[in-house]
């Protein structure tokens, strides 16, 4: 199995906790005619950082990054998980059992259905263990 | 190198004499004003009782406020007509404080920047960028003239549009430049972004804000060149009062011209060698504005007398003018501290703002930092990580908790004149 076309490039922009700055990274990336497919903000002590999953991740990236913005790159994968209630604890538990362990998650139902989105810290480890699970993962390619 | 020898390296019983012969003359020039005449007079002192050096300590201080006080012209010890520049000090609160000089003070103090510059080996072979206010700041005029005194090749870039600057520097083979340190770090930051190496520059005189050993390496090694801490004040004429010969350990001070005293802030006592205090300063030639004891706030502390250079007895560096000195919960904080700690931590910036304020009776100071683009990992937990540390390394060195906040890189202000990182928001609150 290929895992690494499992591996999404999910990027990650510092912010300062303060008005505007969600609008500064939506406008740019409107400008730049990236889509933004999911995101989450992480707030710790008056900063924080803004997580997305988008269509172009490199274009996002230069374009926040020439505006200002520190910008990185965070290696996460995505399982598929039916949009019913019950799902997400499915999907929950297979990861559980496979003994899984999730730094941070977020989720949205879109077009493909309802995906999770998870960051783990073995990647490769966590692609392998969630094929064997029964679970489905969604190719980095479906999203870029 | 010297540029006159004779007065630089003036020592012993024909130093005192001159400076005894030169303080006689002050005192009596000091009468000519109307503050000095009163005060000498409330305090039952007669010029003529001042017969030797020690003498000096009846005579009461003069502050900055009392020159405030005599806004605009009441410092004068000579007709407005023979008064031929007025410069005026940033007054951080109320009105200014004016300085006049006469055409002799212009020359005394031009000598000075000369003696400054020559001592480092400066010459009139080198290209002089001088990147100052050149208003009423003494910082632009002062090294300016100087400068030109030396015959060196002077431009007068002055302040803004660093990208020009940085330019100029490169197409003109500037080998000297003129700042305030933290302008200085925001050139190199500036010029390294613009991919430009500064190959012909050489010597860096960095003043007017206090700097740290740390800074020094930092900007020596991002510009490759040498710098020197200058010292001055507008009340003293203006920058040249002293400046660091090429040993660079401590300030040669001009004993010829000024006579120094450290004094304990509280008791207003004299200290001795190696004593850390305030310094206290009697100009002993200046015509237009003289002064007589001027408590000056800086803290320093006089160094003992044996530089190889064969000039006279250095004053440490300044550790910080007591006007941005903070007291935090009975802790005295200079934000030289906060700069020299954050320049040890790489995942940081070196730009920061500190805010105070009380907060249920307690102060709470908050530095603002910048998180360095390289340091960011994209995990909140790395950051926090981050945080903690520079937490924790203030507290190491100032003895004091503090909060701090990352901010996005280059999202902080840049300084061009004299950096203002400090917003005390305790006004009266207790």
């Amino acid at each position: 199995m290929d895992v690494k076309k499992y591996v999404i490039k999910q990027i990650s922009v510092f912010s300062e906790n303060r008005p505007g700055r969600l609008a500064a990274i939506a406008h740019a990336l409107g400008e730049e005619k990236v889509n933004i497919l999911a995101f989450s903000i992480a707030e710790a002590n008056g900063f924080g950082v803004v997580r997305a999953l988008v269509d172009q991740p490199d274009k996002a990236y230069k374009k926040l990054s020439s505006i200002g913005f520190n910008v990185a790159f965070t290696d996460v994968i995505a399982v598929r998980m039916e949009d019913r209630p019950g799902g997400l604890y499915e999907i929950a538990k297979m990861l559980g059992d496979a003994n899984i362990n999730i730094e941070y998650s977020y989720a949205y139902s879109g077009k493909e259905g309802a995906v999770l989105i998870l960051r783990v810290d073995q990647v490769i480890d966590a692609i392998e263990k969630i094929s064997k699970s029964g679970a489905t993962l969604i190719e980095s390619s479906v999203f870029h | 190198m010297f540029w006159d020898k004779k007065n630089e390296t003036l020592k012993g019983e024909k130093l005192e004499a001159l400076q005894l012969k030169r303080l006689k003359q002050t005192i009596r020039q000091s009468q000519k004003v109307e503050f000095y005449k009163k005060r000498l007079a409330e305090n039952n002192i007669r010029p003529e009782d001042i017969k030797t050096l020690d003498d000096i300590q009846k005579i009461p201080f003069t502050r900055k406020q009392d020159l405030r006080d005599g806004y605009p012209f009441g410092f004068l010890a000579v007709p407005l007509k023979k008064v031929v520049r007025i410069h005026t000090t940033s007054g951080t609160t109320g009105k200014p404080t004016v300085v006049g000089y006469t055409r002799k003070d212009l020359d005394t103090w031009a000598d000075l920047i000369a003696r400054n510059m020559t001592m480092v080996g400066i010459t009139d072979d080198d290209v002089f960028q001088n990147m100052v206010n050149y208003g009423m700041f003494t910082g632009g005029l002062g090294f300016h003239y100087g400068a030109e005194k030396i015959g060196m090749t002077v431009i007068p870039s002055a302040t803004g549009n660093t990208k020009r600057q940085i330019e100029t520097m490169k197409d003109f083979g500037v080998t000297t430049i003129h700042c305030t340190p933290s302008y200085a770090m925001h050139l190199s930051e500036v010029a390294e972004e613009m991919h430009v190496s500064l190959d012909s520059l050489k010597t860096g005189i960095f003043g007017a804000e206090s700097w740290s050993e740390t800074m020094r390496k930092s900007l020596e090694n991002r510009l490759e060149i040498t710098a020197y801490d200058s010292y001055g004040l507008s009340e003293l004429f203006g920058p040249g009062v002293a400046f660091e010969c090429p040993e660079r350990n401590g300030l040669h001070i001009w004993h010829d011209v000024f006579l120094v005293e450290i004094i304990n802030p509280q008791t207003g006592e004299q200290l001795g060698d190696g004593e850390r205090g305030e310094l206290v300063v009697t100009p002993l030639v200046k015509e237009a504005m003289p002064l007589l004891r001027y408590r000056i706030g800086d803290i320093t502390m006089k160094i003992e007398d044996d530089c190889v250079c064969k000039r006279g007895q250095k004053i440490a560096r300044i550790t910080g003018r007591s006007d941005d000195m903070l007291v935090i919960r009975g802790i005295n904080v200079f934000p030289s501290q906060i700069e020299h700690v954050l320049l040890k931590i790489p995942e940081v910036g070196n730009q920061f703002m500190v805010y105070v304020d009380r907060v249920n009776h307690l102060d709470e100071m908050t530095v603002d930092v910048e998180i360095n683009r390289g340091y960011f990992s994209g995990e909140l937990a790395d950051l926090t990580r981050i945080q903690k540390k520079v937490v924790k390394e203030l507290g190491d060195a100032l003895d004091l908790r503090t909060t701090v906040k990352l901010v996005e890189p280059g999202s902080l202000p840049r300084f061009e004149g004299k950096a203002k990182r400090v917003i005390d928001q305790r006004g009266d609150k207790i």
